[in-house]
């Protein structure tokens, strides 16, 4: 049996501040109240203060998120780059762009002048290859006459100008509307930015890779299969992947460590050499939590759509390894509580492995950005994991009931990910876990994620998987 | 437990992160309640 690697990862943020207002919560809320659309509207962010908002440079991989300074991030970051080695954040008019090329369906029309700011950009863009930017031309039209048909949705750029018509794709299956269609194609253009991103930033060849496991959120399908799928092979052959094929693996917000896990069993069995795992983001998340953010004077903090991908293959004698022999699961009977939770999770591998929770150098947990969670009143989700980590490893003597603080400091990180579930559920620290464990000092990361399954209305209970990634002997710390 | 919810009908709304919604459910109905609705909810 051949050890699975996490040879490279990536990851992208799209700066969608006009799409904002169709994230579930805004498109509920905003048009009840004229005077709340206003303040919606006049409180979001431009491009070039979210590229230079912090959290989202540690996302992106710009700098390891114990390097954030201390809060408020908000307006705190010099100005930074849009790209990484390994990522980027997109603006909007390049991405409803991409949304354009990557519709198979004409469910996009572009406003000429948007068509052709987006073919402008794109077409300088590193990707640039690797997009259909025919396709531009074609999906230019009226705007204005599709976002006013029957069951269309008008899409914005520059806070309110009118960029997109969006159409539904049947009269009357819901599964195929035009708000559910559109939260998938976003999830597919997100995907498969980081997908190419992964591909081409890495140098790999794009017909090596055999198969895609996408772990995202959204449910693909019509109205006698909703959620059917397929987002993996969709985005699979988006980014040109022409060898591949692929499936989704669904768990809610721990989705990524299951397909990590799966991805890394394909490998390690002989099935497939090189397995891409993929996320992309989460559109109804937009401005979940705005009023909280309008309420304390903060800009709509929820303005991204994230996405993700890592290659699991074969060891290369370098890069980290994924330890199936260190998964830990949450079974049926362990109890719901979140300390019984990070026992199942954080704990239990450990033992079966003969670590202590001091051998382990990152958690990765959910790591929500605490400013934006914090003015809606849901707290500091790192910080809670990490307490309930840090108490775990007291009672079980491996550290001093004094010893917790420095524990959560050193182990644990700030939550830097935006709000887009499965992306800040451990996933978003894969790039730095592999940075860490090549050319830092780190030797075990353990990726945490948990999902609330009680939300589907079909159990009571909750989720959650995690995994432990360690230095390849093959590249001791110098 | 002391029958403090005697006669009471309660709705147990659990947090992920905090406590579940079947727990507290199992506590107020040890306490005399009647559990008519349990839920856990997710805020991120």
């Amino acid at each position: 049996m051949s050890q699975p690697v996490v040879s490279h990862a990536a990851q992208v943020l799209a700066h969608v501040p006009g799409l904002a207002r169709h994230g579930s919560k805004p498109s509920r809320e905003l048009p009840r109240k004229t005077e709340v659309l206003e303040q919606f509207l006049g409180s979001l962010r431009g491009f070039d203060e979210a590229v230079a908002y912090l959290p989202h440079q540690a996302y992106i991989g710009a700098i390891h998120p114990r390097e954030l300074p201390a809060r408020p991030w908000v307006g705190a970051g010099p100005s930074a780059s849009r790209f990484t080695a390994g990522g980027e954040i997109m603006p909007e008019e390049e991405f409803l762009g991409v949304l354009a090329c990557l519709d198979q369906f004409g469910l996009v029309t572009l406003d000429r002048e948007v068509a052709d700011l987006a073919a402008a950009a794109l077409v300088r863009h590193p990707l640039a290859k690797q997009l259909d930017l025919d396709r531009l031309g074609a999906a230019a039209g009226d705007a204005g006459a599709v976002a006013a048909e029957h069951g269309s949705l008008p899409l914005h750029i520059d806070r309110d100008r009118l960029a997109a018509g969006f159409r539904r794709a049947h009269d009357s299956d819901d599964a195929l509307a035009a708000a559910v269609l559109l939260e998938n194609l976003a999830c597919k253009a997100t995907g498969t930015l980081a997908l190419l991103h992964l591909v081409e930033d890495h140098g790999i060849d794009p017909d090596s890779i055999d198969y895609v496991i996408s772990c995202s959120e959204d449910a693909i399908g019509d109205r006698y299969q909703r959620g059917g799928g397929n987002m993996a092979k969709a985005i699979a052959e988006a980014a040109g992947l022409g060898q591949a094929s692929g499936a989704d693996v669904k768990n809610f917000c721990a989705a990524p460590v299951p397909a990590l896990v799966v991805a890394g069993a394909l490998v390690a069995s002989g099935v497939f050499r090189n397995v891409a795992v993929v996320g992309g983001g989460s559109l109804p998340k937009l401005g979940m939590k705005f009023q909280g953010h309008l309420k304390n004077g903060l800009p709509v903090l929820e303005d991204v759509v994230g996405g993700s991908a890592a290659l699991v293959t074969t060891d290369d004698g370098v890069s980290p390894v994924v330890r199936l022999d260190g998964v830990g699961r949450h079974r049926v009977r362990a109890g719901s509580s979140n300390p019984q939770i990070m026992e199942a999770l954080g704990v239990e591998p450990l033992e079966q492995l003969g670590l202590s929770m001091l051998d382990v150098d990152d958690y990765a947990t959910e790591l929500h950005n605490p400013e934006i969670t914090e003015p809606q009143g849901s707290g500091n989700v790192p910080e809670r994991n990490y307490k309930t980590l840090a108490a775990l490893a007291a009672r079980r003597g491996d550290i001093a009931r004094e010893a917790i603080p420095e524990f959560m400091a050193e182990r644990g990180m700030p939550g830097f990910a935006p709000t887009q579930g499965h992306l800040a559920s451990a996933l978003c620290y894969l790039p730095h876990a592999v940075r860490r464990l090549t050319s830092g000092d780190a030797n075990r990361v353990h990726m945490i994620a948990k999902g609330s399954l009680f939300l589907g209305r079909m159990t009571q209970a909750s989720d959650g998987m995690s995994v432990l990634l360690e230095r390849n002997q093959g590249s001791p710390v110098l | 437990m002391s029958p403090v919810f005697d006669g009471k009908l309660v709705i147990a709304l659990g947090e992920r992160d905090g406590v579940a919604g079947p727990a507290i459910a199992a506590c107020a109905k040890a306490a005399g309640g009647e559990v008519v609705f349990s839920a856990t909810e997710c805020f991120v």
